[in-house]
């Protein structure tokens, strides 16, 4: 019975009279695999899958409908809840949106913490991605390794505006606040402690040879059929596309900084494994800390916010942004019509293409490795249903 | 190639279907018939200057005063790296409009979305049915006339302020 | 004289009820039902710096197995009958943490159209935790309030005055 492709051989066994048949098995919504409330319907023969649909909506929040309520202003600690994992992107995703719109420009030193803060988010964020991918496929250790590292990123994120997790630090116009006195040594310090950190974690996990039994070869997905199906982010550069809108549409300050932009090459199995998309996340921490490194260098000094009114009522127009968040290009596309609150606002999340294609991939593969794909996709439930 | 250059690619090719471009707006736009949609993206698709390979976006917009329900399509193409905003108008009553699936399959999910939260029809759909939505919702959310049940399930939507 | 060598002799005098609150409330298992931002706040609890597993706590996969159903997150309408379904497969005695704003009362989402404002719609709660996350030390102290609670409670008496009515 050879596995290879999309096609599924299924030998159905006649001799001494037994047959085998399909099952329909249920995931979820209540799952230990930690990456939200997802449903798969998963029909199996024996331990082959033969389709993995996935049934999703069990967090859908209407926050696209709740934008239209609370106005311009009040909307944004909404977007912090849209990827609760990764809430400074969002932010500054409805930011980019609203000034495009009125044609608002950040102050330099509001743009560099608006950078700073994101790429600390992104570290966290890959670490937390990574560090469930492994405990979804079985090691403990790494997990809490990753947890430890992302407490002490929580703890700084913490003193620069007050929350762990949904930090609605970031404003329309800038952000709310500048950095504390102290944060640039604080956070040097913690860089400094981390790099040899990441690569305890990588000789824990990235190359043992059980874990990469595990993730390579598995769910290939090729450069064609990843931009046909929209995958974004580490999901597209790990079946080897050099995009990354941070480069390519050069938003914000990123075109003053100078880093590499990792793209998965097939070193452990074939282009677009799951160990590329893996791998790919973890050279991306290593290239936020360079970031991080130029921005506390080359900071300048003044207000961190333009001066945006209270009752904020763009011109009627619509604009789409896009932001590099650590799950993907997320496209932010807003429609105003001259009043204070917006006429629609939409959100597309990599998240949302990442779930469209696990049915695709996993026929074939054995039901462990559904939670492999699904992990290596780093998919989380309020990016999907908002 | 910019949003003028490819308007005119495309008027030259499709005429009466393609509309005007918006080019002031920050986004410029461009208005194609929903009889043409479907020739329109697979020509930007296949043309090797245009080669737009990526679905960016798909969204539903509910404009009740034009009576219309519009649909944005966001595309972009990563090898010429170049994008374009085509808009796509639906009468409110009975919105139907060709699905795009079979160019980019991004738009199988975009749509269904779309269907689920709009009530708009994708002629052609492989497998139109609700997505976020529970299968028994009554209603589409997010039109603009949208009334909020009182229950489902014997669950009440309304829940007493505990100050009072 | 040390206490290993006064053990043999030693007489410790409890009332049964309160030694089965000590064994019970020292070893809540709870079942992981993280739907939103608190799951990761929860997830951080049991991560190495707020430790939750020093107080016999320990995350169980399936409600059949649990103790504890900890409803960290927004409950929307879809999962609310599911959530019925769960918390009726777990065995007694059971208990139910709110954690977080959207579980006790629906939070920022109150106005959405597909959100259950609050989990006490659909099944008892015993502990509210407010929060927006709430912090790792939040969850801490609602699952301490939830072992003084259970200390309290008159478990033998409960099952005689149900085994003399059946």
């Amino acid at each position: 019975m050879s596995l290879t492709g999309y096609e599924v051989e299924v030998e159905r066994r006649g001799s001494a009279g037994l047959t085998t048949e399909e099952m329909t098995l249920n995931m979820g919504p209540q799952h230990p695999s930690t990456h939200g409330v997802l449903r798969f319907v998963v029909k199996a023969d024996g331990e082959v899958m033969i389709e993995a649909i996935p049934d999703v909506g069990y967090l859908h929040r209407s926050i696209e409908k709740i934008a239209e309520k609370v106005g311009y202003h009040g909307f944004m600690p909404y977007t912090d809840r849209v990827d609760y994992i990764a809430a400074m992107f969002c932010n500054q995703g409805w930011g980019m949106v609203c000034e495009r719109l009125a044609g608002i420009e950040v102050p330099k030193r509001g743009e560099y913490c608006r950078v700073i803060a994101a790429e600390f988010n992104r570290i966290a964020s890959h670490l937390l991605s990574v560090g469930t991918m492994v405990l979804d496929i079985g090691a403990a250790t790494p997990f809490f390794h990753a947890f430890r590292e992302r407490e002490r990123i929580n703890d700084l994120l913490e003193e620069l505006c007050g929350a762990r997790l949904t930090y609605n630090y970031m404003r329309i116009g800038g952000v709310a606040w500048d950095l504390p006195p102290g944060f640039a040594e604080k956070s040097l310090a913690f860089l400094d402690q981390f790099e040899p950190l990441l690569d305890e974690f990588n000789d824990l996990i990235t190359l043992n040879k059980l874990y990469i039994e595990r993730v390579a070869d598995v769910a290939v997905i090729s450069a064609e059929e990843a931009i046909n199906y929209n995958l974004v982010g580490p999901n597209l550069r790990g079946s080897g596309v050099k995009y990354d809108v941070r480069c390519d549409l050069a938003y914000s300050v990123y075109p003053e900084l100078e880093f590499d932009v990792p793209v998965g090459c097939g070193e452990e199995g074939t282009v677009g494994d799951c160990f590329d998309r893996y791998i790919v996340r973890i050279r991306e921490i290593k290239e936020s800390v360079k970031i991080l490194r130029q921005c506390f260098k080359q900071m300048p000094d003044g207000p961190v916010i333009a001066k945006v009114p209270r009752k904020f009522k763009p011109p009627a127009g619509d604009a789409y942004v896009r932001v590099e968040s650590a799950r993907g290009d997320m496209g932010w596309y807003a429609v105003s019509d001259g009043t204070e609150f917006p006429y629609r606002c939409r959100i597309r999340t990599g998240s949302f293409s990442g779930i469209s294609i696990v049915d695709k991939v996993s026929r074939g593969l054995m039901l462990a490795d559904l939670v492999a794909v699904i992990a290596s996709l780093d998919i989380v439930a309020p990016e999907i249903d908002r | 190639m910019d949003a003028a250059a490819i308007h005119q690619r495309l008027k030259a090719r499709f005429e009466d279907h393609v509309g005007d471009c918006d080019t002031a707006a920050k986004d410029p736009s461009i208005m194609v018939s929903p009889a043409a949609i479907v020739l329109v993206c697979q020509f930007l698709k296949d043309e090797p200057d245009l080669a737009f390979d990526a679905l960016s976006n798909e969204s539903g917009v509910d404009y009740k005063a034009k009576n219309v329900i519009e649909v944005v399509y966001h595309l972009y193409s990563y090898g010429h790296r170049h994008s374009i905003v085509l808009k796509v108008d639906a009468p409110r009553d009975n919105p139907v409009i060709p699905t795009v699936e079979h160019v980019w399959k991004a738009a199988n999910w975009l749509e269904r979305e779309i269907y689920d939260l709009l009530g708009v029809t994708f002629e052609g759909h492989t497998d139109l049915r609700r997505l976020l939505l529970p299968e028994d919702w009554v209603g589409h959310p997010l039109r603009k006339d949208y009334v909020e049940p009182e229950e489902y399930h014997g669950i009440s939507t309304r829940r007493e302020s505990l100050l009072k | 004289m040390s206490l290993i060598n006064t053990l043999p002799e030693m007489v410790i005098t409890t009332k049964a009820d309160q030694f089965l609150n000590w064994t019970r409330k020292s070893s809540v298992w709870w079942m992981l039902f993280g739907l939103a931002c608190c799951a990761i706040e929860m997830m951080q609890t049991q991560g190495p710096r707020a430790d939750v597993d020093r107080f016999g706590t320990a995350p169980r996969a399936a409600p059949r197995q649990s103790d504890l159903m900890i409803v960290a997150g927004t409950l929307t309408l879809k999962m609310a009958l599911r959530t019925k379904l769960l918390y009726e497969q777990m065995p007694e005695p059971r208990y139910v943490i709110s954690m977080g704003s959207c579980a006790n009362c629906g939070g920022l989402f109150q106005l959405a159209y597909s959100v259950c404002d609050g989990v006490d719609k659909v099944i008892p709660v015993d502990v509210y935790i407010p929060g927006c996350p709430p912090r790792p030390e939040a969850l801490t102290e609602g699952i301490l309030k939830l072992q003084e609670k259970m200390m309290h409670e008159k478990w033998l008496v409960r099952r005689r005055a149900e085994s003399a009515a059946a």
